[in-house]
């Protein structure tokens, strides 16, 4: 190799070097692109996957479309959606204790007990697309946290009623 | 005051043991300092804060960490050499605590005034590659070891184009004394040894990265290739020491480079060791913003970028100041 | 705690059988599974003299979850979050692949509207993944920077795709049919603003990552394969297209609506590290290419078919192929007529493309070995599924 080309070699070497230093030099006096929680949050969450949650009726927001036909518990891959709902009394235990069971049931048209199991869900939205009546939505609470895992079993139904009062 | 008193102040050993606990001092608090600091200018060049929480923008962030290294277990992998293993990070900060000694940081502050400064500080620089080494030898870890033998050819090539480099610009000002050197430039950047040899002052400060383990030439450290190299197997106060004494070799070699290239305490209107500091702090600066922009370089192009490119120019550059010394008298 | 004995140590049944005893001038390294640079679980067994790799030998497993034997399990449907899970870098064309292999065995023709919003969408995902890649490719490398600038343009990308979406990484958009939902009335414009944005980008990764001398003393010359090489283990996308083959899946079995769109196949003959680099940066520019074409020419319609509530295929097979960020991404789905799949087959392009790495990594250095390592583009989950 000559000695004009290990010159020409270092030359664009060195220049490579030098314009990569002016890069991140200028990226130094920018300012930064984090948001910094908890002082600021991010502006798109409306559209985020949280859990799911029930949708009210329209003339009674406490009160869920849901009617108790079990099609979003079959749709789901992970088993996450736990629906109950009193099981028609046999003849003969009329004025009993009512039982519940899983959807559907019988002569059932609203749900008694609504669960999602938040750890095992993947945010697939089967669920939600199955729903005949369109009982299912995303919310969009990102921030949950817990130091109990039984806080990751959110009961709907207790949701629902708590949004409908305010 | 007794006067006795200010006679033992003046007694060379007084004066060698205050010298000593300042340096001490002036590590630790430099290494606080330099981490924030570089936590800072890592998080500015990749757009985001650093640390911010811990203190006012992060200014406590350091002490906290220094705490939390401290309260660690001292863990010592099994099947390793016990002694070689605690010795390491030890042999690692004790040279760079005699480096500072010749270190001019002011006319009036010298602690210790040698002839042979510059060759005192050259040497025991050389003794912290043997900390490395034991370090990988005594950890039982293949990854220790890969990460010293590296560090071994890395630090003996680069010592090369270094020592002729810092012997170019000792020719030129006649003497090996730190202070001497100084003396002999001016205030202004043209009087200073960096602008009349610039070539010696790259060639040194790229020698002075290579030597210290910095990106881009951490190799023996090689984050993403050796998972840590020769301190894989360290963690509490013996990592906190490597690192303290990584920061402590940087601080070295920026002072030497100041002091040899820039002028060192040299400066208008402000005392002396203002100025030998913002000097120091501007190196240093440069040295974190190389480690934040480049990837690092394979082993075997370390080597050919010392011995093929950086050794010819050093010793080009060194007859060339002979002739020039030769003809100017 | 007893020392250690090298004499009665054994090690784990892969370390025995690529060396059973202690070796005299060679070291035997695992760059186990836990290593910072192997891109997830991946184990791999170096017989190293010195620096030198004399051996390679990749160890898998340490991450198979058993999605094939998931998908005889679960019903059609519900098999779908998993395709997201398999490669989660470039889930789109996952979810493409099952969603394609069971609507062709069913005989589904998928609406128009439905087949432009696929193609656009996993065009941004593939605009993801691959700056993804690169962010990761230079950390391995020890540049730590480009992946935060990296990470920094994916932010737009992503906030458009959860807009779409509503999930930013693993994605199960996909539904047997069609997608899950329509776009926003903001979609194209986003997207357009999102390519102008990318490509002004670009000078600056070529500043200061890719004209940059160290990187390429780290790139160029390593890992050189031929065509031949690539053919013989299977090696599909930018790996081959790094070889000089001009072989990309959309071009040679179109899928969707990939015929009507006009688009350069990027290929570099020089087979090394370097190539396959610059195969990833000009695909970038490819997808911004694909994506203008596709949001300009979005028709109105349905987005997905008639489709029953539970899928049943009629008995028989089929095969969808699709080409991912990492290569040609082959679905296999038979049916027995009942709900659920009797066999799902999912063929990863990272398997074949790592097994080429045996052979390319004899005789070089060991950083030389990551460095070929990134440039496959692994993702090890997709490998062991």
């Amino acid at each position: 190799m000559s000695v004009s080309q290990l010159v020409q070699e270092a030359y664009t070497g060195l220049k490579s070097l030098v314009i990569g230093l002016g890069v991140t030099g200028k990226a130094f006096c920018q300012p930064g692109v984090t948001v910094i929680y908890p002082k600021e949050e991010v502006d798109n969450l409306a559209s985020f996957r949280g859990h799911v949650e029930l949708v009210g009726k329209e003339d009674d927001p406490a009160v869920p479309r849901c009617v108790a036909c079990g099609a979003c518990v079959k749709a789901c891959p992970s088993n996450c959606l736990t629906i109950l709902c009193p099981v028609a009394a046999k003849e003969g235990e009329e004025g009993g204790p009512v039982k519940m069971g899983p959807a559907p049931q019988k002569g059932s048209k609203t749900p008694g007990v609504v669960i999602v199991d938040f750890s095992l869900c993947s945010l697939c939205g089967q669920c939600a697309k199955t729903c005949p009546v369109d009982s299912l939505q995303f919310s969009d609470n990102p921030y949950m946290v817990s130091f109990d895992r039984k806080d990751f079993r959110i009961d709907l139904l207790a949701r629902l009623r708590r949004l409908a009062e305010q | 005051m007794n006067p006795e008193v200010l006679l033992h102040l003046d007694h060379p050993l007084t004066r060698l043991v205050l010298g000593l606990v300042c340096i001490f001092a002036f590590i630790g608090l430099n290494g606080l300092v330099l981490v924030w600091v570089e936590r800072k200018v890592a998080g500015h060049v990749q757009l985001r804060p650093g640390p911010l929480h811990v203190g006012p923008h992060g200014l406590l962030q350091p002490l906290v960490d220094a705490v939390k290294l401290i309260g660690k277990q001292l863990v010592a992998p099994a099947g390793s050499d016990k002694i070689l293993y605690w010795a390491a990070p030890l042999l690692a900060f004790a040279p760079a605590t005699v480096c500072f000694l010749p270190l001019p940081f002011d006319p009036n502050l010298a602690p210790m005034r040698l002839n042979l400064g510059l060759v005192l500080i050259l040497a025991f620089s050389g003794l912290g590659v043997l900390s490395l080494i034991l370090a990988g030898w005594g950890s039982n870890n293949k990854w220790g070891l890969l990460g010293a033998a590296r560090a071994v050819a890395q630090s003996v090539a680069y010592e090369v184009p270094l020592l002729l480099s810092v012997m170019a610009v000792a020719l030129t000002a006649g003497s090996l004394d730190l202070y001497e050197i100084t003396a002999k430039q001016g205030a202004w950047p043209w009087q200073w040894y960096g602008v009349k040899n610039p070539l010696a002052f790259f060639i040194f400060l790229v020698c002075a990265v290579a030597e210290t383990n910095r990106a881009p030439f951490d190799l023996p450290e090689a984050e993403s290739e050796l998972t840590a190299g020769f301190h894989t197997e360290y963690s509490g106060m013996g990592f906190g020491l490597f690192f303290l004494a990584e920061y402590a070799n940087m601080i070295i070699v920026s002072g030497v480079a100041a002091a040899l290239f820039l002028g060192g305490w040299q400066g208008p209107f402000l005392p002396g060791i203002f100025w030998f500091l913002v000097k120091v702090y501007c190196l240093l600066c440069f040295i974190i913003w190389l480690r934040w922009t480049y990837p690092r370089v394979r082993f075997d192009q370390l080597l050919n970028l010392s011995w093929k490119w950086l050794t010819p120019l050093a010793l080009l550059d060194f007859a060339l100041v002979v002739i020039v010394a030769g003809f100017g008298g | 705690m007893q020392a250690f004995d090298p004499k009665t140590l054994r090690g784990d049944l892969s370390a025995a059988r690529f060396e059973p005893g202690p070796t005299e001038d060679k070291l035997i390294l695992s760059m186990g599974p836990q290593h910072p640079s192997t891109h997830g679980v991946l184990r791999i067994m170096l017989e190293l003299d010195g620096e030198y790799i004399l051996r390679a030998e990749p160890i898998l497993g340490y991450i198979h979850r058993m999605h094939e034997w998931m998908a005889e399990q679960k019903t059609y449907m519900q098999f779908m979050p998993n395709m997201g899970r398999v490669d989660y870098l470039h889930a789109m064309a996952w979810n493409w692949a099952y969603a394609g292999a069971v609507e062709r065995l069913s005989g589904i023709e998928v609406p128009q509207r439905a087949e432009y919003i696929r193609a656009a969408v996993t065009e941004l995902n593939r605009i993801s993944s691959h700056l993804l890649w690169w962010g990761a490719y230079l950390l391995d490398l020890g540049a730590f920077t480009p992946i935060m600038y990296a990470f920094d343009d994916r932010e737009m990308l992503l906030d458009i795709l959860q807009d779409v979406t509503g999930s930013r990484l693993t994605y199960s958009y996909f539904t047997i049919g069609g997608v899950y939902g329509d776009v926003p009335d903001n979609f194209a414009s986003r997207c357009l603003a999102f390519t102008r944005q990318l490509r002004s980008r670009l000078p600056m990764y070529r500043d200061l990552v890719t004209d940059n001398v160290i990187l390429r003393g780290r790139c160029e010359g390593i890992g050189e394969m031929d065509v031949e090489l690539a053919r013989r283990y299977g090696a599909t996308g930018p790996v081959i297209r790094g070889s000089g083959a001009p072989v990309d899946t959309r071009r040679a079995e179109p899928y969707g609506v990939y015929n009507r769109f006009d688009f350069r196949i990027p290929a570099y003959p020089q087979g090394d590290a370097m190539a396959r680099y610059m195969v990833r940066m000009d695909e970038l520019e490819t997808s911004c290419d694909i994506i203008e074409q596709a949001v300009a020419n979005l028709p109105d319609g349905p987005i997905t078919a008639k489709v029953p509530k539970t899928v049943k295929p009629p008995k028989g097979e089929a095969c969808f192929a699709v080409e991912g960020a990492r290569g040609k991404i082959i679905v296999y789905v038979r049916s027995d007529g009942g709900p659920k799949p009797y066999r799902v087959k999912l063929r990863a392009p990272g398997f074949s493309n790592l097994s080429v790495f045996c052979e390319l990594s004899r005789g070089t250095l060991l950083a030389d070995a990551v460095s070929i390592l990134g440039s496959l583009d692994l993702v090890i989950p997709e490998i062991d599924r």
